[in-house]
């Protein structure tokens, strides 16, 4: 062997000590670095006296001691290291990821300030939050959700077609929303403000799965990061509480009434620009701290499957029948959504070959009385709508009540198939996957059918 | 003979301060000295000496600063600050108080020197 030989086997070995060093989240780069010049140090005092660069290089790291010991003890002074921190500031290590991370920063800035300028816009041409409210309500989604998607789609390097296609479906919904002659206190409209974020949501959805649009895995990180999304959002909206609760408790002590600036500005912009802000600390945090839905789906699973099975109890003892009022439907349309989100995030967090668990029995359980409640409210509106006719609402309501019973009801036979064992976790999960287009066809109907169909009632 | 554990975390501070007190220095040279001093007894880890300096440091008795040698090769170097030798002045008067104390009971005045050399003799 000659010594260049050595040299470079000794380069690999470092190389590889350097990469499970690397590996614990306690020692940093810095650290590795400092204590492979202790490494190397080592190595060459005992290559001077007469061992093989191989040989030294065993002895030295066996001096060294184990890697965990020394983790330990590098936690003991550096515990914050066991907290993930989320990169704001730049991670100083790596200038790659840093230089990537400040960059996602910028476009998230860009798209924000984008997101908070265009919901001022209209006020240029005289349509005031106050006066004009139904406008605003109707638009919402459209200021916000397209800023969204055009920070994954700059984030992703989107094909100009796909471009095309987003900006298309943004301008398709942005004319559903004010060129039908709709009332103000219509049903319609009503249907169309919450719809069209719905339509929207998914075509932000696009612009996520950019990259491999019929993948069934992507499709499957969109669910995630839908569900982390609404985390992030919910926890930016409880600050966001506290900060105008706060605005308005300091400026009032001192008789200034802020109450026009909160409305006008504060609330508004921030919740607009919260959406963005949102989806970027998805994408920032993702591999960096534990996804919080699936968490919160363990929870409930259990808590959900009680009170719907202690519901199907009482309603065979009382005997009573369900009282379908206006908002029973509405209600039970929820219900199914909360049940199908139950099922979505813990399938997304699940690992797909791992055996079949006590959990999925009780989800299995959750499904199926969720089915058996939604028949019973099912049979109630059919005669209802025969006996009364029906509206916007009612079309509306019905048909996502029988997409999502679909759902479930398919989903819930797969899940027969997996406890009886066979038929395979990933059925499951494509079917799931495979479904996303239904919703996102539903919703877009409902905004730009459903209005002419009923002269926009 | 080893040194106790206990001892050599306690005496790990004052050491490593006296020794960047007598010049800047990194990690590997700081370990071969304190093997030096104490004839290799006292047991000196990585996982003892790094994290100290990173303590010393955050502290604000030393600094560090990463200096190029032989080539690619980074070497982290820490210095010791005015804070770090306030900091190795009180440790220095608290160990020469130990170590007089224990000096006086173990080779003071008084008879019992021939006492230590049997009871040493008697373990050999």
């Amino acid at each position: 062997m000659t010594a260049s030989d050595g040299q470079d086997e000794l380069e690999a070995q470092f190389a590889q000590w350097r990469h499970y060093v690397l590996r614990r989240r306690e020692l940093q780069q810095s650290d590795a670095e400092e204590l492979e010049d202790h490494l190397r140090g080592s190595v060459d005092e005992l290559v001077a006296v007469g061992l093989r660069a191989d040989e030294a290089f065993l002895v030295a790291v066996k001096r060294m001691g184990s890697l965990d010991d020394l983790s330990r003890e590098f936690a003991r002074e550096h515990s914050e290291r066991l907290w993930k921190q989320l990169v704001l500031t730049g991670d100083t290590d790596s200038t790659v990821a840093d230089t990537r991370s400040r960059r996602d920063l910028f476009a998230m800035v860009i798209c924000t300030a984008g997101a908070v300028a265009s919901f001022k816009v209209p006020e240029l041409f005289g349509i005031s939050l106050n006066r004009d409210s139904a406008f605003y309500g109707r638009n919402f989604a459209l200021f916000a959700l397209p800023w969204l998607a055009a920070f994954l789609a700059w984030r992703r390097r989107a094909r100009p077609a796909l471009v095309g296609v987003l900006v298309a479906m943004f301008a398709l919904g942005a004319v559903a929303a004010n060129a039908y002659p709709l009332a103000d206190d219509s049903q319609s409209a009503v249907l169309t403000a919450i719809h069209l974020p719905i339509a929207l949501w998914f075509v932000v959805g696009l612009a996520y799965v950019a990259d491999d649009l019929r993948s069934s895995r992507r499709r499957m990180d969109f669910i995630r990061f839908t569900g982390e999304w609404l985390v992030y959002f919910v926890l930016i909206a409880l600050g966001g509480g506290v900060l105008i609760a706060f605005t308005y408790g300091t400026f009032e002590a001192i008789g200034v009434d802020p109450e026009r600036f909160i409305s006008l500005w504060l609330l508004p912009c921030g919740a607009v620009g919260a959406v963005v802000v949102a989806g970027w600390l998805v994408e920032a945090k993702q591999s960096v701290v534990e996804n919080i839905a699936p968490v919160l789906t363990r929870l409930f699973t259990p808590l959900f499957t009680a009170v719907l099975l202690g519901f199907l109890v009482a309603f065979a003892v009382t005997n009573a029948g369900i009282d379908i009022g206006r908002d029973a439907l509405i209600l039970f349309n929820l219900l199914l959504v909360v049940v199908l989100g139950l099922l979505l995030y813990s399938i997304s967090a699940r690992d797909p070959l791992a055996p079949l668990g006590l959990f999925d029995k009780l989800q299995f359980a959750l499904v199926v009385s969720a089915l058996a409640i939604d028949a019973l409210v099912l049979l109630e509106i059919t005669g209802r709508i025969t006996e009364y006719g029906t509206t916007p609402n009612k079309t509306a309501a019905l048909g996502e009540n029988v997409i999502l019973l679909a759902n479930l009801a398919w989903s819930g036979w797969l899940m027969l198939g997996l406890v009886r064992r066979h038929k395979t976790f990933a059925a499951l999960e494509r079917w799931q996957t495979g479904y996303l287009p239904v919703y996102a066809a539903w919703a877009w109907l409902v905004v730009l059918v459903l209005p002419p169909l009923f002269s926009y009632r | 003979m080893r040194v106790a554990k206990d001892l050599v975390a306690a005496s790990a501070t004052p050491m490593v301060l006296g020794i960047l007190a007598e010049g800047d220095s990194y990690g590997y040279a700081i370990l071969r000295r304190i093997n030096g001093l104490s004839g290799g007894e006292l047991d000196w880890t990585e996982g003892l000496l790094y994290p100290l300096l990173h303590r010393l440091e955050r502290l604000g008795y030393v600094e560090s600063s990463w200096q190029s040698v032989a080539g690619e090769r980074r070497r982290k170097y820490y210095r010791i600050t005015n804070t770090g030798l306030a900091e190795l002045a009180e440790q220095r008067r608290q160990w020469d108080t130990v170590v007089d104390a224990l000096k006086e009971i173990w080779l003071g005045p008084g008879d019992f020197r021939p006492f230590i050399a049997i009871a040493l003799e008697g373990q050999a």
